[in-house]
């Protein structure tokens, strides 16, 4: 109880926030590094979960590629990476793009199945393209799950992004790693809390625009 | 093997470290008979190691040397840190375990002034609970050292860490602990003069740190002593004769159950672990992806120890 409120009192202190190792320009580096990787594998993920979404090909191999690939350990990934590619940032964000697309296809696949038959087969009745129909009546109405995907991405990397420091990079992880190791509990404590911090903020951001995107598309 | 990190293993050493409180209890007079032929029964004797392939071999040599001398011996291996452990050999729940000089004083008096070897372990065994002591430390050390490519070594003429003092804008591969520790930068401004600016690789020396040296991703590697991928890569570790790094011989804590007899035998053993030896039993270990206990059956046959 005594290292959470050392932690506490550590994050209190403005000093602890200044300069280039502070808990500001970390946490700065930790939200960017978050960024990164969840725009990258938006890039990747979302165009294929989409199109296994919207023609029903390749579910089977979508469903079972990415429950491999959340089976890697992250810390394994980096450490594979790392050894090809050297120190610093590549290998860590490699395998927080890893991380992150299995959470965006099945968002985005899921999003695109829950609209209903009936409504698609209307659109199309309308004369609608395969386009049209993608774009405004299945990702419209499938926004809340395919945001939800986004979400639960942002969730897994914010949280592993902490292991960007294991290989040189930075992030908040360099005050983990160093309070792990020099036992300063109170350093280690005051890094996850803002780790955690960072995450509910995140979290809440997503939850608000779920709700916008549900309330938009109806009940 | 050093691709997983000790961070990981805490949660799981602390269960381990839970199991052994339970079921090794060293104050129970059991008699052992099994096993023992000849000799008189013997109380069970507990040796520990710690997270590290290196510290359970000699664990495990420890634990087979004894056993040649018909003590019978429960083994408590791969517990992480000495956070755990320390407590455990305080309590008696462990009655024999590796250990590395400084490091240990260390963690016991964080305040010692001690430096060269000697100092080093006659301060430990003051700075250790009663009823727990240490035996002779070998020859052998596993300890933070200053590690630099061959090339780089002829090209600027280094052979000690003060050579470094000459050059300019260094890096250093290495846990980011070393920034905290007094081998680290202060240290080395302090005594040599010299700034190396770091870059965290957090796999305490191992293949990443490696590669970052040979890559030319650094110019300095903190790599330990006993880490046979210096010899196999040509690497130099730098001499430190100001001693900035505490030495870490290794050293064996005991409790009072260890008798004199099994001091005697963990002695002679310590005077043949020489730092070349430590690096044959390491580089085995990792060349051949043999077991603690086979590594250890290996070199104790070599070194015609066992009967």
């Amino acid at each position: 109880m005594n290292h959470l409120l050392d932690a506490l009192e550590l994050l209190g202190d403005a000093e602890s926030w200044q300069g280039s190792g502070g808990f500001g320009a970390r946490a700065v580096e930790h939200l960017w590094y978050t960024a990164v990787a969840v725009a990258a594998s938006a890039l990747i993920a979302l165009p294929l979960g989409l199109y296994v979404g919207h023609t029903g090909k390749g579910r089977y191999p979508a469903v079972l590629g990415s429950g491999v690939v959340r089976a890697l350990p992250t810390l394994g990934v980096i450490t594979l990476a790392a050894l090809f590619v050297g120190i610093g940032l590549t290998a860590p964000m490699i395998a927080f793009i890893v991380l992150a697309v299995p959470s965006i296809i099945a968002g985005a696949y899921s999003g695109v199945e829950s609209v209903s038959q009936v409504t698609v087969d209307a659109a199309r009745a309308q004369g609608m393209t395969p386009w049209q129909v993608l774009f405004k009546v299945e990702i419209p109405l499938g926004l809340p799950l395919i945001l939800g995907g986004l979400r639960l991405a942002t969730l897994q990397v914010v949280a592993t992004g902490t292991l960007a420091a294991y290989v040189g990079a930075g992030g908040l992880g360099r005050q983990l790693f160093l309070g792990l190791r020099t036992q300063d509990y109170p350093l280690m404590l005051a890094a996850s809390v803002l780790v955690i911090l960072l995450a509910i903020a995140l979290d809440a951001v997503f939850s608000l625009s779920q709700r916008a995107a549900r309330l938009r598309t109806g009940p | 093997m050093r691709l997983i990190p000790h961070t990981l293993a805490v949660p799981a050493a602390a269960l381990l470290a839970l199991s052994a409180c339970s079921s090794a209890d060293p104050l129970t007079e059991e008699n052992n008979d099994a096993g023992v032929s000849g000799d008189e029964p013997r109380e069970e004797l507990v040796i520990g190691s710690q997270q590290y392939y290196s510290n359970t071999i000699i664990a495990e040599l420890y634990a087979q040397v004894l056993e040649d001398q018909a003590y019978s011996i429960d083994r408590q291996f791969e517990i992480g840190q000495r956070e755990v452990y320390v407590p455990e050999l305080e309590a008696g729940a462990i009655d024999i375990f590796p250990e590395y000089t400084g490091n240990l004083l260390q963690y016991l008096d964080s305040d010692a002034k001690a430096s060269t070897p000697d100092e080093v372990h006659s301060a430990l065994g003051e700075a250790l609970r009663e009823g727990l002591e240490v035996l002779d430390f070998a020859e052998a050390t596993d300890q933070d050292s200053y590690v630099v490519t061959d090339e780089f070594a002829r090209e600027h003429d280094l052979t000690s860490v003060a050579d470094l003092a000459e050059l300019e804008d260094l890096r250093i591969a290495s846990n980011s602990e070393w920034e905290a520790r007094p081998y680290g930068p202060a240290g080395l401004e302090e005594l040599y003069g010299v700034e190396l600016t770091l870059v965290p690789v957090e796999d305490s020396g191992g293949p990443l740190t490696l590669n970052a040296l040979l890559s030319g991703d650094v110019e300095v590697a903190n790599i330990y002593s006993a880490d046979p991928a210096i010899e196999k890569n040509d690497l130099v570790a730098l001499e430190d004769p100001e001693s900035l790094v505490l030495p870490q011989n290794l050293v064996p804590v005991v409790s009072a159950n260890v008798d004199e007899q099994a001091r005697a035998a963990i002695n002679e053993l310590q005077q043949l672990l020489t730092q070349e030896e430590l690096l044959k039993l390491n580089a085995y270990s990792q060349d051949e992806q043999a077991s603690p206990s086979d590594v250890a059956a290996w070199w104790l046959e070599e070194q015609g120890l066992l009967d």
